[in-house]
């Protein structure tokens, strides 16, 4: 059933794949965000423990929407994997190392003898929740603006900026793009810790994590708004009639112009992540997670959505367009594209018992009293 | 091809993926073997009701825990290496070899970490049931992931059901069942996963036996013995099995792996097996020295263990570099010469479609097919390339066999006395029984630097050398980039090890 689709619509099918699960990824950055949150809205022990613990029980899940991500990319667009990856070498190295040790830092944290310390794990997850989400944000952001690099005859990269991917994170646009995922992923962090924990064991910080829902925020609003702009009024890179690589001008507004649905699910997703904060801090609601989970989502697959298709490239080369990465031309095999589809076609199940756990182990709030025993 | 290849920065970058590959299998193997060993704890507990079990199942996990965090930190490295080092293999291979990579996390890393959460968080949280299913889960996800990682291994030992596109210059897949039921994938995740039981057996063994030394937890010692002897006599049953499964494979598939970790330099029919020796470091495949300086060999074994006939000629690493036309054996130095006709003639072939001139593609295409089978020897300087190091073999193959048949004695003598009723008193065994962890370690370690380094110089068997595999950088960056995984990983490694041996000297919760 699946072999019979054409090679294009395979490779189209799994670019939303590949963006459903940087979108979802992106949702689940609220535990990076939440550890963040660890050092400016807890103030006391109790409710550091409260946090750390609220988040420890979800951090695998984003740690392995990542690797999946990554290892999706890898099966399904391999060219970009390789390029990306090898080309950029130190971005996605320092991104490396921010996940490494975001994922001793819980387990280890509060343990005896853990050799450096509670704060130096502390510190670890605040490097994971700023420097790495700065760094993912500055390589996607490089989807758009382009990076440094040449393919030859036989598609391997040959890097020709020094930096080696660094340089992305002097680009406006790029930086721009990680700072609102850390200010989006803050603000994700404390509507997830709204929802799930019970603030009768630390009442003050239920007030201090409403505030930072909004403050955070309105910081986001101004990155995101420098985003908007200049998509709108950038060019970008896109594969003409001839099938040649051309810098084009207005290209992501052309894009969204030509894909109505992307401006809906923009709409949506910015409408739902306001919604979510407005409820927080006005109505007292704790459900604001799903809200702002949902824009995060939608927003994210827009950001997906305008490279990968409408003739864009999803990963252009600034020193030789013509080496620039399209979904069509980075992708697997038809055959390997068909069996990784029916592969996918798991995705639902292990969506539906990640749900039933989700819903089986929050059904009640955490509270300091869940913790005496079993504590990160 | 590639125009200029920097040995320097291939073999920092083998170091610093064998560093990471090997760092991360001290903690894989635990995990692998744990879970189910908590499992059968927990499952006691969930039929008896007692307390004193779920105590004990609670403790192992706690340490589980521990060892899980650190393999799932150093995991996600390996995952991407393969890009930011190898970005030439991740191209030319990624069709094939991205495919389980993705299965892996879809069909296994989720369940893994899922499970995990309600594993240990979830005892006032889920009824009894569904917590035991929970754990039963993070074993089934985590051996699950294993055998996804290791058909990808597999697959770079013998490549299969794929063909080479000249085209888009790389390997694409054809049949992906021929990749998941190749043979070696089997052996290899029978030997592999079964080895793990093993180690995390040993792990078992290793602290109760401390404890019985120091006279504490004497009741959960006894009963952690039984359940990890038992379980570990009959996963050694399997590596026995799977390991001499996985020397058959080798010697159809992978001969000169054989070959050096017998250090058999002179194909024989029938060929001895040298069960212990010192091998001669400075012998050099076609020279007259002898291959060891003193060697126990036991006749016609291995040609037994290779042909499963006791009369079987077994070739030798000078037959595999130079030949061996008597019995029909092309050698490297034969297959070198093939494999640059086909180096170049895929890169006329890629230079007439540029050109347009289809003529000559199509000669020079044909060209390519009739030596693609020697593709990779192209990339060799000279024969001897082709052979890896076979002191470094010799050894690990031996140590690995030595200890898999001292970790089955270590078991059966545990298990014997444990149900003879004086274990506590037999203190020359409990003191041989706590570093037996260690030795798992070794063991394991050995293991795959028979697997990975018998792989040399091949990044894929025959036909994708390392120093075309590697990404182009220069020799510093990678350099550095291995000092700061050192680093890492001996801060990581101390964090570990301190909390571990603190956590186990705090020992289970005591009976309220």
């Amino acid at each position: 059933m699946i072999g019979a689709l054409d090679l294009t619509t395979l490779q189209e099918i799994w670019w939303v794949i590949i963006a459903a699960l940087g979108a979802v990824f992106l949702f689940l950055n609220f535990v990076q965000g939440g550890q963040t949150l660890l050092f400016d809205v807890a103030k006391t022990e109790d409710e550091k423990t409260l946090i750390v613990n609220s988040l420890g029980r979800k951090w695998e899940l984003s740690f392995t929407t990542l690797v999946v991500f990554g290892g999706s990319i890898f099966a399904a667009f391999p060219k970009l994997y390789s390029t990306s990856f090898g080309g950029a070498y130190w971005v996605w190295t320092a991104i490396l190392f921010t996940f490494i040790i975001q994922a001793v830092s819980y387990e280890y944290r509060k343990k005896a003898n853990n050799f450096i310390g509670q704060k130096g794990y502390e510190i670890f997850l605040l490097i994971n929740g700023t420097v790495g989400v700065l760094l993912i944000g500055a390589a996607v952001g490089t989807f758009f603006t382009g990076s440094n690099f040449e393919l030859n005859d036989y598609n391997f990269v040959t890097w020709t900026h020094p930096l080696r991917g660094l340089e992305a994170a002097f680009n406006y646009f790029n930086v721009s793009l990680g700072l609102f995922l850390i200010f989006n992923a803050r603000v994700l962090g404390a509507l997830y810790l709204l929802n799930n924990l019970d603030f009768n064991s630390a009442p003050l910080l239920e007030g201090r994590l409403r505030k930072s829902v909004l403050i955070n925020f309105v910081i986001e609003l101004v990155f995101l708004l420098i985003i908007l702009v200049s998509l709108l009024l950038m060019s970008g890179y896109g594969v003409t009639e001839n099938g040649q690589v051309e810098l084009m001008s207005y290209k992501f507004a052309a894009n969204l112009w030509a894909n109505p649905l992307d401006i809906i699910l923009l709409l949506m997703g910015l409408g739902f992540v306001i919604w979510g904060v407005y409820i927080t801090k006005y109505k007292a609601a704790n459900n604001g997670i799903w809200y702002g989970g949902t824009g995060t989502f939608l927003i994210g697959l827009v950001v997906f959505f305008l490279v990968g298709y409408n003739g864009s490239c999803i990963y252009p080369s600034l020193t030789h367009p013509q080496s620039s990465l399209t979904i069509y031309n980075a992708s697997s095999t038809h055959y390997t594209l068909t069996v990784m589809t029916y592969v996918a076609l798991l995705m639902p199940f292990v969506l539906a018992y990640i749900v039933y756990v989700w819903r089986a182990m929050d059904l009640k709030k955490l509270s300091l009293s869940d913790l005496k025993e079993k504590a990160y | 091809m590639v125009e200029a290849i920097d040995l320097g920065m291939v073999n920092w970058a083998r170091a610093l993926f064998a560093l990471t590959a090997m760092y991360h299998w001290i903690f894989v193997p635990l995990t692998l073997g744990l879970s189910w060993i908590i499992a059968f704890y927990e499952t006691i507990y969930y039929r008896t009701g007692d307390e004193s079990w779920s105590r004990l199942t609670k403790f192992w996990m706690k340490l589980f825990g521990i060892n899980f965090a650190i393999g799932v930190a150093t995991g996600i490295i390996l995952e991407f290496e393969f890009g930011t080092n190898w970005s030439n293999y991740s191209w030319m291979v990624g069709d094939i070899f991205g495919a389980p990579l993705a299965i892996e996390g879809i069909a296994a890393f989720f369940l893994e970490s899922t499970f995990f959460a309600v594993m240990f968080f979830g005892w006032d949280r889920v009824s009894k049931k569904f917590h035991l299913v929970s754990t039963y889960m993070v074993a089934i996800g985590s051996n699950l992931s294993a055998l996804w990682i290791l058909v990808a291994n597999a697959w770079m030992q013998h490549p299969v059901g794929m063909e080479f596109n000249p085209d888009t210059a790389r390997f694409e897949m054809v049949d992906i069942m021929e990749v998941i039921l190749s043979p070696i994938a089997v052996s290899k995740f029978t030997h592999t996963t079964s080895s793990s039981f093993v180690m995390a057996s040993l792990f078992v063994i290793s602290v109760s036996a401390w404890y019985l030394l120091k006279q504490r937890h004497q009741l959960l010692a006894k009963r952690s013995i039984v359940v990890a002897a038992t379980f570990g006599i009959i996963a050694s049953l399997f590596v026995g099995v799977s390991g001499d499964e996985a020397a058959y494979e080798d010697a159809q598939h992978q001969p000169m792996k054989l070959a050096a970790f017998e250090g058999h330099f002179v194909g024989a029919d029938p060929s001895g097996l040298v069960a212990m020796g010192i091998v001669n470091t400075s012998k050099k495949p076609g020279d007259d020295q002898q291959s060891f300086h003193l060697e126990l060999k036991i006749p016609g074994m291995l040609s037994l263990l290779a042909q499963r006939t006791t009369i079987g000629f077994v070739p030798g690493i000078n037959d595999l570099v130079y030949g061996n036309e008597v019995e029909g054996i092309m050698g490297a130095q034969q297959k070198i010469p093939l494999g640059k006709i086909a180096v170049k003639s895929l890169a006329d072939y890629k230079a007439a479609k540029k050109v347009g001139d289809q003529v000559k593609a199509d000669r020079a295409l044909k060209t390519f097919r009739e030596h693609e089978p020697y593709f990779g020897y192209g990339f060799l300087e000279k024969p001897e390339d082709a052979v890896p190091p076979v002191g470094v073999m010799f050894y690990s193959f031996h140590i690995m066999v030595l200890l898999a048949g001292l970790f089955v004695t270590i078991f059966a003598a545990f298990l014997f006395f444990v149900y003879k009723g004086n274990i506590e008193k037999m203190k020359w065994l409990l003191l041989i029984g706590v570093p037996m962890f260690f030795l798992g370690i070794a063991a394991q370690e050995a293991g795959w630097v028979v697997a990975e380094v018998g792989r040399q110089p091949w990044a894929i068997q025959d036909m994708l050398p390392v120093s075309i595999a590697r990404t182009n950088l220069d020799t510093g960056t990678v350099a550095a980039t291995f000092f700061m995984f050192v680093a890492l990983f001996t801060v990581l490694l101390i964090a570990e090890v301190k909390i571990m041996l603190t956590q186990i000297k705090k020992g289970p919760e005591e009976e309220k």
